[in-house]
């Protein structure tokens, strides 16, 4: 189609975790997204990065049947992603929910398994009790019974992460998980990513921190309505990319990313 | 279980010196079991914000039971209810439909729905009393509520109304709490969570309507907020919290239509917003870890072991997230707790 | 002047000093404070009924009325912000307490008898040709039409004053604190007019009905047009046409003039919901379907241009074939595609540019 991007995928045959093809998302006839055209590659850490209203928000819930499509076909493991939402795992922005509602940090990790629980059954000890092994993933074991509200903005984080992992997924899909966090919760979701990627897990994750894209994601996909360019990130988090992603603004707002990505590329 | 409550409950009154003719039973019964639907699903509502909706959904049941009457001509409860039920129902809707459909806010959608439902409930109400029909004291019961007029028929309908509320709220427990607490988490893992809602709205109809007979629309929304207001101040679980809330309601409601069939001139709906309020400023000042009270001795501790261990952080908010102005309770100064785990 | 002349008037004139404020209760969406405020000056009417043992001063009443109307608002706030009830489940808290202390007292004392919940709730308009303004022994009229007119005048004088600071500080907050205009001040001085427009207003149509008048016509104008002088005018309009319609249906119905009031107010409203030029429900599902049909355009261009096959679109896009064909015809009439070599569509140079054009919209 029109100026299509270069296909990041290079594997072979097998479905991807996610593929997404032709799509088109308008909000009340405005294009928020436009002629998409993308895959996620298995096993890899992907980062998608635009500036603020690029839709990469609108991106993750149009994936996860979030927001009605105006066109196109998204596939999760060649599937649609009603019948493939067991292998999915979802971690909203933390600001989507009420942090003073009346519920323990571990009582929102056994939420990650009311899905494979179904209508009506309750979860039971096991469920707590992987529950409380994803809390230890995240080095929130002590803090299990603490009310959500007294925990600090990145134990939330921690916590909604630990939720996803009791889904056990195998595509984990992440809305900015970096915003807004300390240094101890950083390096622990950074460790996390890792992990998961040692297992073989696909990880998605929107991210607005361009300094630290070369160093915790294998793959970009740059997004501004449209898809500018998508790969691995030695190839395709350059300077001239990000100024087609960014705009001009990319000059004045992070020199310093650019600067370090130009430094990459050279490299 | 909230049988025998009750029964003892009663036992220890009448051990007061309270006798329990029939009437005062039904009123007594009536009024507990409002209270426990109130205060388990206005937990939900409150919540979810919508607290004054069911302000609304409240007033506009007034139309409803006035065309019940002038349709059917009957005094029979289920049928005035069900009319009570429709017409709130439309409310409800009629207020998201302005909050989507126009650029009002909610706050004007309230107020548009709940004083021209109610203001157009009065015109049948005037109208049904001009037109000479004797019935017509009995529908003015339901402004403020009279618990006294109450019969076993009555207690009988809205029982078993809460009851199948209740069990729907039990059975989809877990749902219900996902989608309130995170919506778009539960619509990922398949809830359907416009589905759920819907339901919710239909649960909050369900227990206005149960207390329309005592506590009647304008007072309604108190029996739904203030229950869950004070129980959530004594516990960080959901569940707890709709079994105290449950508990608050029911002795509100009890008590207050007790006091109200013993001390003449004294409304039942009035009473027990007084009551279930009272509770609320006493769970607002003295419950453990959230209490105000409670808070301000912590403080002053923390202060002074802050004096004394110089530079130590003292503050129980740790970090914090942006747009939740909740304060956590203060803690004395605890390392442990003020840390990162590693 | 007859009956219904004084009754409408009566009407009119407790509309209008409502709506002066209540437009700006709809803008500043504190709708359901005033909602609370009307509910809890029971309170204060029935408090200085009892300590004056039954006389009915409008000035005490109004003050009495309009202090628990403050101290709603600061009940409210001092919940809100003890950090543990949000301000909707707090208003949902406070005025049912002041209100039902209010219906206590009204059938607890004696003195307070000439009060009876019939008033509370609908007022008594009827009554306004009865009642008449002695001062110092000489008759000066209708006491409805003194004491509503004088509200009105003061309400009028109050926005026309402090139109600017009141624009400002409904619309910035903040920049108001920074430019010095004590927006606090002006919200507890609005809020204060509130409740002593109640009071007046609730001898006419009660303490529930009250709210229509306060909210209705100030969000009917507000669907209607987009400045805020303009706006406050047509609030004081529909409120003015609601207590005269109001009027003719009660009396043709023999109903509750101030329920019907009420009601008419809400049908007015519904009238513009769906008509308003600007913001109606009509037309905006117009502007909807003109822009959808023009999102359409594009996306079937870009697909062409894209060198995917017409017939393949009504799948890929779950269109219906009429869909298709129209949004084709369109695209054709406006020149984005053209038919070559007999059938075969092709997309011309604007049509590859609108495909294409970074220009989103945004």
């Amino acid at each position: 189609m029109i100026d299509r991007p270069p296909n990041p995928a290079t594997t072979d045959g097998g479905a991807y975790p996610i593929s997404v093809r032709d799509l088109i998302v308008a909000y009340r006839s405005t294009p928020v997204l436009w002629d998409i055209h993308l895959d996620i590659r298995p096993g890899r850490l992907t980062a998608i990065v635009g500036p603020n209203g690029a839709g990469k928000s609108t991106m993750l819930k149009a994936i996860l049947g979030l927001v009605p499509v105006s066109s196109g076909r998204i596939e999760i493991f060649g599937g649609p992603y009603r019948e493939m939402r067991r292998q999915v795992a979802y971690v909203p922005q933390r600001s989507s929910v009420d942090w003073d509602f009346p519920t323990t940090a571990i009582d929102v990790v056994m939420m990650g398994q009311y899905g494979q629980l179904g209508w009506f059954r309750r979860p039971g000890r096991r469920e707590r009790e992987n529950a409380m092994s994803c809390l230890t993933q995240v080095g929130m074991a002590d803090l299990a019974s603490r009310q959500i509200s007294q925990l600090s903005g990145g134990q939330q984080q921690r916590v909604f992460l630990a939720r996803a992992l009791a889904q056990a997924a195998d595509l984990y899909i992440m809305d900015e998980p970096f915003a807004g966090v300390d240094a101890v919760t950083e390096r622990a979701i950074v460790e996390l990513l890792q992990r998961l990627r040692a297992d073989g897990k696909t990880v998605v994750v929107v991210h607005h921190d361009l300094q630290t894209v070369p160093d915790y994601f294998e793959d970009v996909a740059l997004l501004n309505v449209r898809l500018i360019a998508a790969g691995p990130v030695a190839e395709v988090f350059t300077p001239d990319n990000l100024a087609a992603t960014y705009g001009g603004r990319i000059a004045f707002i992070d020199a310093e990313a650019a600067a370090v990505a130009s430094a990459r590329s050279a490299r | 279980m909230t049988g025998s409550g009750l029964s003892l409950f009663m036992a220890q009154l009448s051990v007061l010196g309270v006798t329990f003719d029939y009437t005062l039973r039904n009123v007594l019964l009536g009024s507990a079991v409002l209270g426990i639907v109130g205060g388990v699903i206005g937990c939900l509502a409150v919540l979810r914000r919508q607290s004054l909706l069911s302000d609304a959904v409240s007033h506009a049941a007034l139309p409803g039971i006035c065309i019940a009457f002038i349709l059917t001509g009957t005094r029979s409860l289920p049928l005035l209810l069900a009319g009570a039920a429709v017409t709130g129902l439309l409310g409800a809707l009629l207020v998201l439909g302005i909050t989507r459909g126009t650029r009002l806010k909610e706050d004007a959608a309230l107020g548009i729905v709940l004083s021209t439902f109610f203001g157009f409930g009065t015109v049948l109400l005037t109208q049904i009393s001009r037109s000479g029909d004797a019935d017509q004291a009995g529908l003015s019961r339901f402004l403020f509520g009279q618990a006294a007029s109450l019969v076993a028929g009555d207690v009988l309908t809205m029982s078993v109304l809460g009851a199948v509320a209740l069990a729907i709220v039990v059975a989809a427990f877990k749902e219900l709490k996902l989608s309130t607490f995170d919506p778009a988490f539960a619509a990922s893992v398949g809830l359907p969570v416009t589905g759920l809602s819907v339901l919710l709205t239909v649960l909050i109809v369900a227990a206005i309507v149960i207390g329309l007979q005592s506590v009647g629309v304008i007072l309604m929304v108190t029996v739904l907020v203030a229950p869950a207001l004070a129980a959530r101040q004594w516990t960080q679980r959901l569940s707890t919290m709709m079994v105290l809330a449950a508990a608050f309601g029911g002795v509100s409601g009890a008590l207050g239509a007790l006091l109200s069939a013993r001390i003449s001139g004294l409304p039942t709906g009035p009473t027990i917003v007084l009551i279930a309020s009272s509770l609320v400023v006493l769970s607002l000042l003295f419950a453990p870890e959230r209490g105000l009270v409670w808070n301000a001795i912590e403080n002053r501790r923390a202060a002074r072991t802050m004096r004394g261990t110089q530079g130590a952080s003292a503050t129980g908010r740790l970090g914090g997230s942006a747009g939740f102005d909740i304060p956590a309770p203060v803690r004395p100064a605890a390392p442990q707790r003020g840390g990162e785990p590693r | 002047m007859s009956f219904a002349a004084i009754i409408i008037l009566t009407g009119a004139l407790t509309a209008i000093s409502c709506a002066l404020v209540g437009s700006f209760l709809v803008l500043r969406r504190t709708a359901m404070v005033g909602d609370a405020i009307s509910h809890s000056v029971l309170l204060g009417i029935v408090t200085v009924f009892w300590l004056t043992n039954g006389s009915r001063n409008e000035i005490l009443m109004v003050l009495g009325a309009g202090t628990v109307g403050l101290l709603t608002v600061y009940l409210i706030e001092l919940v809100r912000s003890s950090g543990r009830v949000r301000e909707d489940a707090a208003i949902g808290l406070v005025f049912p307490v002041l209100f039902s202390i209010g219906v206590i007292m009204v059938s607890r004392f004696p003195q307070t008898v000439h009060i009876d919940v019939q008033h509370v709730l609908y007022g008594e308009i009827a009554f306004a040709p009865l009642r008449r303004l002695e001062l110092f022994g000489a008759d000066l009229g209708y006491r409805s039409l003194w004491v509503l007119g004088g509200m009105a005048a003061i309400n009028l004088a109050f926005v026309t004053l402090f139109y600017k600071e009141l624009k400002l500080s409904t619309f910035d907050r903040g920049l108001a604190a920074t430019l010095g205009f004590a927006p606090l001040a002006l919200h507890y001085a609005l809020m204060g007019l509130v409740s002593a427009t109640t009071v007046v207003a609730f001898d006419s149509v009660g303490a529930i009905l009250v709210v229509a008048m306060l909210i209705v016509p100030g969000a009917t104008a507000y669907l209607l047009t987009d400045r805020l002088g303009v706006m406050i005018a047509l609030a004081c309009g529909v409120g003015a046409l609601s207590a005269w319609g109001g009027y003719v249906v009660a009396s043709a119905y023999d109903a509750s003039i101030s329920g019907a009031m009420a009601t008419v107010a809400g049908g007015i409203l519904v009238l513009a919901v769906l008509g308003s030029p600007r913001h109606g429900v009509v037309v905006r599902a117009w502007t909807r379907a003109r822009l959808r049909r023009r999102f359409d355009v594009r996306l079937l261009v870009a697909h062409l241009a894209g060198g995917s096959d017409p017939d393949h679109l009504s799948e890929q896009f779950r269109w219906s074939p009429s869909t298709v064909r129209r949004t084709l015809d369109l695209a054709l009439r406006e020149g984005y595609v053209e038919r070559r070599d007999g059938d075969r569509l092709t997309v011309t140079p604007a049509g590859a540019a609108l495909a294409a054009g970074t220009d989103t919209g945004r």
